[in-house]
């Protein structure tokens, strides 16, 4: 990836967070953490790795994202928003009765939104579903997903991971969000779900694990995937949960809770690049 | 006025039951801070179980602590309890008749801001069809309490059904709750209201309102709904001869749905359900929700307005 193409993904990444930051300020309500751990990998996708296309977003040829931990909704409308989906000022009436933005994503309401999640461990099925869909159609578009770590707790991830790899999905790649954290508290305290790597090769999936952050190593493991044949591909992301806002950087406090003004103020101050 | 939700009255009197009867356990999935078994988990950590996000896990582990002699409470949102664990709590729960205890939070639309995928309007009506199953919605932090302990020494599983948002208590302390029984908190000729939850509340605002134009209406507590109380129901119904039920719930499967059915066979009578008509939720704040989908006051009195007009018509 060249430095140009570095540095606008760091100002798209820099961008979402503030809006993230925004519009769960003017919600009141949400989740930062989770939102603010996968913005590199969701600034990733829709910025540098995938075709979609605002003004025509059921066009069937896109390849597919599906927000698996469908809490993180603000990270993805925030991307969508910087794509150009829906104007950003929108994104100010999140989670607000009337609102085409749901607390969780909704495929029916939101343009972009590919498929509704919020009920932990079934997005990544649905995501199965669309990869092999794309096969059956001899389509070459590719599938994405995004799991959060504890929500590989969900016997359910583990149907979907074995069915992956059954009918030999190379068309999908997810990405995990590894934070350690999920709401009582560090994953490997609440109900352990290590050793991830471990269990998805186990699965039958290629895994390679990366600094969640970095836009590099993002960049070279979806790289690696595409090349990868016969198989999905794992791609196990270390992060921060909250990154980028010292206070909400690994809290588990600030899974389900939206910034006050002030916090938001200080948020905002710390990110910096505002306009 | 102090308000509470009834979760926390849950927490509370978890934590207190667990000093009163050293075979309660606990059981969550990842949410025990919003459910509030976070209380008896802090109190008793070794008899406290987290499942992690594994809901039909949570449900199968319960069993088997019944199985063996425990008492179990299981919770999480009712969504997940009652929707991801169905088949868990009717096969392992229900169908042996297992002395667990299924205490969901966060049911109805005032779950509010996370939108309909966590806003379960059907749990009621899923839980009501499996035989063995004693199903409570309690409507306030007093009779959170009363049902929570009748649940513990009841033997056989319960599902209790309970909400996020902090509510008035309406019930007097010496409130007395009976499992199965409905209680008549207020006597009426012209029509009967059957509420239960936060509904209750909205019913009894509702009849005095209407008291004022001269409708006297009996409002009637079904916190149980099943098995409901076929008996108090038709009696209060044949009184009244007009019927309204309101729930914070689908018209489909619910109180609505019970209280037809009891009605149907025993004394048939104009009847109106107020409650989310055949529609998941969405987000928005708990109570600007409740207008919408029009549960409220004023929803109950038009309803009701509207039976007495049939009844009067003959
Ligand atoms: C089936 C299901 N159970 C419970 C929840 C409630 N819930 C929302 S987020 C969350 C924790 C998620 O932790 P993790 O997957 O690690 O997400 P992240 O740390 O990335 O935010 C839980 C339990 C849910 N949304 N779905
Ligand atoms: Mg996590």
């Amino acid at each position: 990836m060249n430095q140009t193409k570095l540095e606008e993904l760091a100002s798209r990444a820099l961008s979402m967070r503030r809006m993230i930051i925004e519009m769960l300020a003017a919600s009141k309500s949400g989740h930062p953490g989770g939102s603010l751990s996968a913005v590199e990998i969701v600034a990733t996708l829709y910025f540098a790795a995938m075709q979609v296309d605002p003004a025509n977003p059921h066009q069937p040829d896109r390849d597919r994202f599906v927000l698996s931990k469908g809490h993180a909704a603000p990270v993805l409308y925030s991307a969508l928003a910087e794509k150009g989906f829906f104007p950003r000022e929108e994104l100010l009436t999140l989670r607000k009765t009337g609102s085409h933005l749901q607390g969780h994503p909704d495929m029916k309401k939101t343009p972009g939104v590919d498929m509704s999640t919020g009920s932990l461990g079934q997005g990544i099925s649905a995501a199965v579903g669309m990869a092999l869909a794309g096969k059956l159609d001899k389509k070459d578009y590719r599938v994405y997903a995004l799991l959060g770590d504890g929500e590989c707790e969900e016997g359910m991830v583990w149907e979907a991971a074995m069915a992956a790899s059954h009918y030999k999905l190379d068309n999908l790649t997810t990405f995990l969000d590894y934070n350690g954290l999920q709401i009582d508290g560090p994953v490997q305290e609440v109900m352990n779900p290590t050793p991830l790597d471990q269990k998805f090769q186990a699965f039958g999936w290629e895994v390679i694990q990366i600094d969640g952050h970095n836009f590099q190593e993002i960049w070279d493991a979806l790289e690696k995937a595409r090349g990868t044949k016969g198989k999905p591909t794992m791609i196990i992301a270390r992060t921060v949960k909250g990154k980028g806002v010292s206070f909400m950087e690994n809290q588990a406090g600030w899974h389900g809770n939206a910034p006050n003004a002030e916090q938001a103020a200080q948020a905002l101050a710390e990110l910096g690049g505002g306009k | 006025m102090i308000k509470i939700a009834t979760r926390t009255a849950y927490g509370q009197t978890l934590a207190k039951l667990g000093e009163e009867n050293p075979n309660i356990v606990v059981l969550d999935a990842d949410l025990s801070k919003s459910t509030k078994t976070a209380d008896f988990a802090k109190k008793f950590p070794e008899r406290f179980f987290n499942a992690g996000i594994a809901e039909a896990n949570l449900m199968g582990m319960a069993a088997g602590l019944a199985a063996s002699g425990k008492v179990p409470f299981a919770s999480t949102f009712a969504v997940f309890a009652t929707g991801r664990a169905f088949e868990q709590v009717r096969n392992s729960i229900a169908y042996p008749k297992l002395n667990v205890k299924v205490a969901a939070t966060h049911a109805g639309i005032t779950v509010g801001e996370d939108g309909g995928s966590h806003q379960s309007v059907e749990d009621v009506s899923l839980m009501r069809s499996l035989p063995n199953l004693t199903v409570i919605v309690p409507a306030d932090a007093v009779e959170t309490e009363k049902a929570v302990r009748a649940a513990a020494e009841h033997q056989g599983p319960v599902y209790i059904r309970l909400g996020r948002l902090d509510l008035p208590v309406i019930l007097p302390e010496d409130y007395e709750f009976k499992l199965g029984k409905a209680v008549a908190l207020r006597e009426g000729w012209d029509a009967a209201v059957f509420a239960n939850g936060i509904m209750l509340a909205l019913a009894l605002e509702a009849a005095e309102a209407l008291a004022r134009e001269g409708i006297e209406v009996a409002v009637v507590n079904v916190s149980t709904v099943k098995p409901l109380d076929t008996a108090t129901v038709a009696e209060v119904a044949r009184q009244a001869g007009a019927v309204v039920t309101a729930e914070e719930h689908s018209i489909i499967g619910g109180l609505g749905s019970a209280i037809a059915e009891a009605l149907v066979e025993n004394c048939p009578v104009p009847m109106e359900r107020v409650g989310l008509k055949d529609t998941f939720g969405e987000s928005g704040s708990p109570w600007e929700l409740m207008e919408k989908y029009g549960l409220t006051v004023g929803g109950i009195v038009d309803a009701v307005r509207r039976v007495y007009q049939r009844k009067a018509q003959g």
